[in-house]
Order: C-alpha cells, then sequence, then structure tokens
C-alpha cells in the first residue's frame, strides 16, 4: 500500500488588508511515498515543507488537491490514529513533566489505560529520558525538548511518521540520537516523511528524497541514482609539487595535498593530461571520476527555471 | 463527555491549577472577605450587608478577571505556542478541543468559586456568630455567579478562536461590562424608536444579560430568589453559551493554523 499520496495539493495564501494579495505557497504537488522508506522532503527555508506537512495534519487547508495517508483522507479520525507528527522547533505544555505530557497524548491516541503506563516507560527509555521524567518541561534544554517531541510521535507505534526538521538545534551528538531513532523506525518497517535542508542527513539516512522550491517540486528520487551521476570530469592525483605545461594550459586548478598535486580537468582532456605527466615523468597516483553529490543535484535544481512537471528517477 | 473532551478538560484544569496568578487572585479575593469584616464594624448592623455585598462583588470580580485572562489564551496561546498541533495531528476533532478547554476552564471557576465562597461564608459566620436560613440566598448568588463564569468563559473561548489576546481580552471585558447594564439597554431600547429602537433590541439581546444574574444587592437585603429566576437563569445560561461555543466552533473549523 502506498503510505502517502498527495495529488496536485495546492495551498494560496490571501494576504493584505482586504486580502486581495495572493501568496502561492505551495504549486501542484503531486507526490508518492511507499511504505517502509524514509523520504526526505529537502529544501530551503521559505520552500514548502512545512506548508505540506500542515496540510497532511489538517492544520491547514489546501486551496485544491487532495491528498491521502494509508489510503485514507485526511479528515479521517482513524487516519490520525496510524500516524505520529513532530513539528518544527516543538513546543510542549510546559506545566506538564515529560511522563505526564505522554500520558495526555496516549489518552488522546485513544491509547488503552492499562498499557499506556507501559507505552509511556519504553518510548522514554527509548529517547533516552527516564531519569528526567518527572522534571517539567520549562526546564527542558532544546535538544530534551526534541526528544520529547520524537516520544510523543512514536508513542502510539503508528505506521506513518512525520518528522518537521528532527534535527533542528541538536548537537552532533544530538543529531546522532535521532538519526539512530529513525533508522530505528524504518528496521520496524514504519514509514518516515522528514523534511530538512541539512542535506548530510537526508543521504545518510533516505530512500528517497523530493526536492520542493518555492513552492514547487523540483525532483524525486532514489538517493543512490541521483548522486550516482557522472559530473563528466576527473580528479587526477599525482606525487610532487611539479604542474606539467600540458595541464597548465588547460587553465584547470591545481592544488597541493601534502606531497601530492589534484586537478579536475573534463574527461575528454583525461588522455592528455596523462600525456603532460608521463612526458614530465612524474608518478600518477589516481584517477577518479568526479561523481555529484546530493547538494550538487540539490543546488542545480534549486538553480534550474521553473518547471511544469517534476523531475522523476 | 467522550474521553478526549475529558482529557482536554482536565489537562486546562490542571494547566490553571498549575498557574501561580491564579493563587494570587484567589488570595486578593479572599483578602477582599476578610476586609468586609472590617468595613462592616463601622455601623452597627450592616455587617452582614457589607459582607454578603462585598464578599460576593469580589468572587464575581476575580472570577471575571480570571475567566478572561484565561479564556482568552485557551486557543491563541496553544496556536502562538504550536501545542495545538500536535494534539490536533491526533484523532481529535476540533470542536472536542474547544469543548475540552471550555469545560476544564469552567471546572476551573467552579472550584475556585468554591474556596472563595468559604471565605465568604467564614467571614459571615463570624460577624453574625452563625448561618440564617436567608443565607441559602448567597448560595443561590453564588450559582449565580458560577453562570455568569460560564457565560463569560464562552465568549473568551469564541474571542480566542480568531483574535489575538489582547483584543480578546478587550471585546469579553467589553461585552461584559454592557451585559451587567444589558437591562438598562433593554429599557432605552423599550424607549427608543425607530431603526434606534431595533438596534437597541437588537444589542440588548445579543449582549449577555448578567443583570439578571446578579442577585447580590437583593441577596444582601435578605430578600428570597424565585426557583423561576433559578430555572430561567439556567436555561437562559445554557441556551446562550452552547450558541456562542457552535459559533466558536465554526470558525474553528475552518481556521487554518499557520
Amino acid at each position: 500500500m502506498r503510505a502517502i499520496e498527495i495529488l496536485g495539493l495546492e495551498k494560496v495564501y490571501n494576504a493584505g488588508f482586504w486580502r486581495k494579495l495572493s501568496k502561492r505557497a505551495l504549486q501542484p504537488l503531486s507526490l508518492v511515498v511507499e511504505e517502509g522508506e524514509i523520504f526526505g522532503f529537502l529544501g530551503p527555508n521559505g520552500a514548502g515543507k512545512t506548508t505540506t506537512l500542515k496540510i497532511l495534519m489538517g492544520l491547514v487547508f489546501p486551496t485544491a488537491g487532495s491528498a491521502r495517508i494509508l489510503g485514507m483522507e485526511l479528515d479521517d479520525p482513524s487516519m490520525k490514529t496510524q500516524i505520529g507528527f513532530l513539528p518544527e522547533q516543538p513546543y510542549f505544555y510546559d506545566h506538564l513533566t515529560a511522563r505526564e505530557l505522554l500520558h495526555y497524548y496516549g489518552q488522546l491516541s485513544g491509547i488503552e489505560a492499562k498499557q499506556l503506563s507501559r507505552k509511556v516507560e519504553t518510548v522514554l527509555e527509548q529517547v533516552k529520558l527516564s531519569n528526567s521524567a518527572n522534571v517539567q518541561l520549562r526546564k527542558f534544554s532544546k535538544g530534551m525538548l526534541q526528544r520529547v517531541g520524537i516520544a510523543q510521535a512514536i508513542l502510539h507505534d503508528p505506521k506513518v511518521v512525520f518528522l518537521d526538521e528532527p534535527m533542528s538545534g541538536l548537537d552532533p551528538m544530538g543529531r546522532r540520537e535521532v538519526r539512530g531513532l529513525i533508522e530505528d523506525l524504518k528496521a520496524r518497517g514504519k514509514t518516515v516523511f522528514f523534511s530538512t535542508h541539512i542535506l548530510s542527513d537526508a543521504e545518510a539516512l533516505c530512500d528517497r528524497v523530493g526536492i520542493i522550491h518555492q513552492g514547487e517540486l523540483r525532483g524525486v528520487g532514489a538517493v543512490a541514482e541521483l548522486t550516482a551521476g557522472v559530473h563528466g570530469k576527473v580528479e587526477i592525483v599525482w606525487q610532487g609539487s611539479i604542474v606539467p605545461a600540458g595541464i597548465r594550459t588547460m587553465g584547470a586548478e591545481c592544488r597541493a595535498a601534502g606531497e601530492t598535486m589534484r586537478v579536475v580537468v573534463p574527461e575528454e582532456n583525461q588522455d592528455a593530461a596523462l600525456d603532460a605527466l608521463r612526458r614530465e615523468k612524474l608518478r600518477l597516483i589516481s584517477v577518479v571520476p568526479v561523481r555529484s553529490s546530493l547538494e550538487d543535484y540539490f543546488v542545480a535544481q534549486l538553480g534550474a527555471p521553473v518547471k511544469s512537471e517534476a523531475i522523476s528517477f | 463527555m467522550n474521553s478526549r473532551v475529558f482529557h482536554i478538560a482536565t489537562n486546562t484544569f490542571r494547566e490553571a491549577v498549575r498557574d501561580r496568578v491564579l493563587y494570587n487572585l484567589i488570595g486578593f479575593a479572599l483578602l477582599m472577605s476578610a476586609a468586609a469584616v472590617l468595613v462592616g464594624q463601622v455601623s452597627i448592623q450592616i455587617e452582614r450587608l457589607v459582607v454578603i455585598n462585598l464578599g460576593l462583588t469580589a468572587v464575581s470580580l476575580f472570577g471575571i478577571v480570571i475567566a478572561i485572562f484565561i479564556g482568552i489564551g485557551l486557543v491563541s496561546k496553544e496556536i502562538d505556542k504550536r501545542t495545538l498541533y500536535t494534539v490536533l495531528s491526533r484523532p481529535v476533532r476540533r470542536w472536542e478541543f474547544i469543548a475540552g478547554k471550555f469545560f476544564g476552564l469552567s471546572g476551573t471557576l467552579v472550584v475556585n468559586t468554591f474556596f472563595m465562597a468559604i471565605g465568604v461564608f467564614a467571614a459571615l459566620a463570624y460577624v453574625s456568630h452563625h448561618l440564617v436560613s436567608s443565607d441559602i440566598g448567597v448560595l443561590v448568588a453564588l450559582y449565580f455567579i458560577v453562570l455568569e463564569f460560564i457565560i463569560i468563559t464562552a465568549l473568551a473561548l469564541f474571542f480566542s478562536s480568531f483574535s489575538t489576546s489582547i483584543f480578546s481580552a478587550i471585546f469579553a471585558f467589553w461585552l461584559f461590562m454592557i451585559g451587567s447594564f444589558a437591562q438598562d439597554l433593554r429599557n432605552f431600547a423599550a424607549m427608543a424608536h425607530g431603526v434606534t429602537r431595533w438596534l437597541a433590541t437588537g444589542a440588548a439581546y445579543v449582549v449577555p444579560n448578567f443583570s439578571a444574574l446578579n442577585v447580590i444587592t437583593q441577596v444582601a437585603h435578605g430578600e428570597p430568589v424565585s426557583s423561576q429566576l433559578i430555572l430561567l437563569n439556567t436555561a437562559y445560561t445554557l441556551v446562550y453559551s452552547i450558541a456562542v461555543l457552535s459559533a466558536a466552533v465554526l470558525i474553528f473549523e475552518r481556521r487554518n493554523l499557520k
């Protein structure tokens, strides 16, 4: 079954005193996420990531289009028992302790009273907050709030988990822990849909990513496929500090790295560069094709002109 | 009451109880009841009058302040702080959220009134040395004060569902002031003519009729309150509150939570 199906979702806000100025937050967006995937929704700030998530959560109403989660409509209460949501920079009832908060959310999610205490203790253990369970949330650090946020999102064992910028504001240890939690969710067969503008996290975690910019989906595909593309360049590394004349005339920038020199040249110049090294009797160390990174693909999509259809891989 | 409404109400009650501002206000109300004892000693034989008048007015005034200042933030604060997002992403309908908030704050105010009423009866027992049968009127007056709180809570929640806290406070307080003079407004409407009469009559029925719920002076003078008035005021409060809450739900159901 498809975990998430988005069909032509659109959002236009009416702004201004007389509500005559329209601001398009989301172009018609169509997207499918299969069950069991970790899907990264990438984009710069203001791209429309949070708007999309809010529409899926029923917090904002779309101007046009529709979406289904696990085959159910967005306003179906039984669908909501199957999903978990962590908003961006979460803030919770600061008069409650972590344990009280999770109990409250568990009650709202319909978890039976006899199971609730056990589930609360289990997720507190999972997010490493057992020792702080009786501390009021107003005393929690940002990282601790983020972990409580993840705890409340997974407490009721949902099939699909939506995370809006889950690494936001976390230190490297915190980010590592959240990454571990997301991987654990995938191992348990959950679908994770998370938005981020930190590409390294997406590259490390996601099966597929979608890139959104100015409300428009610019590209969707498997991370491995998007980063497998060859740039059409090669990096040549040789020993020594001499730059042969033949390479110098190509105009390529050479960089010294310890006792070696390296240069990136177009593929068609590879043979000429290697000949230049041979003539100077320089020792070749490596010739490696330069691959695209997700960042390269991301930047390329952001810079690309507006398309009517998204690229799919 | 369905379980989600109950849990939201419980959480709202717990939040109010843990708010230190609430205790300051209750403390002030109890102080006023105690002060009534001193004021009453200024003149012989009016101690009861002063204690009931001042005590019940303190309960009413401080309760209204609590109802407005907690009520106006019930929805708007949750939107601003985004605590609402994790609630509505669960199988909680928007009307259940409004209903839960309403019952939570109403419950808080009933409990507050109970404690403040203890202060009033303690002051009354001190000046009278014993309670008399006409003191049952004080209970009726307190019941009517609770009905006032219910209406004001519904109004504060209504404004909170679409407005900011500051405007909600202004509108709610303004309606309370006008509603306290609702009978005068009706009298004016009866004497007016033409368009003015229609407008004044409309306004008189739209604003909550707090003047009918105010029997403090009557009770202070030992006059009984008719059971018909009790029934009418109860029915009026139910109908008015349901209408206002329904409007709040209608607005909130379609609101984009940015």
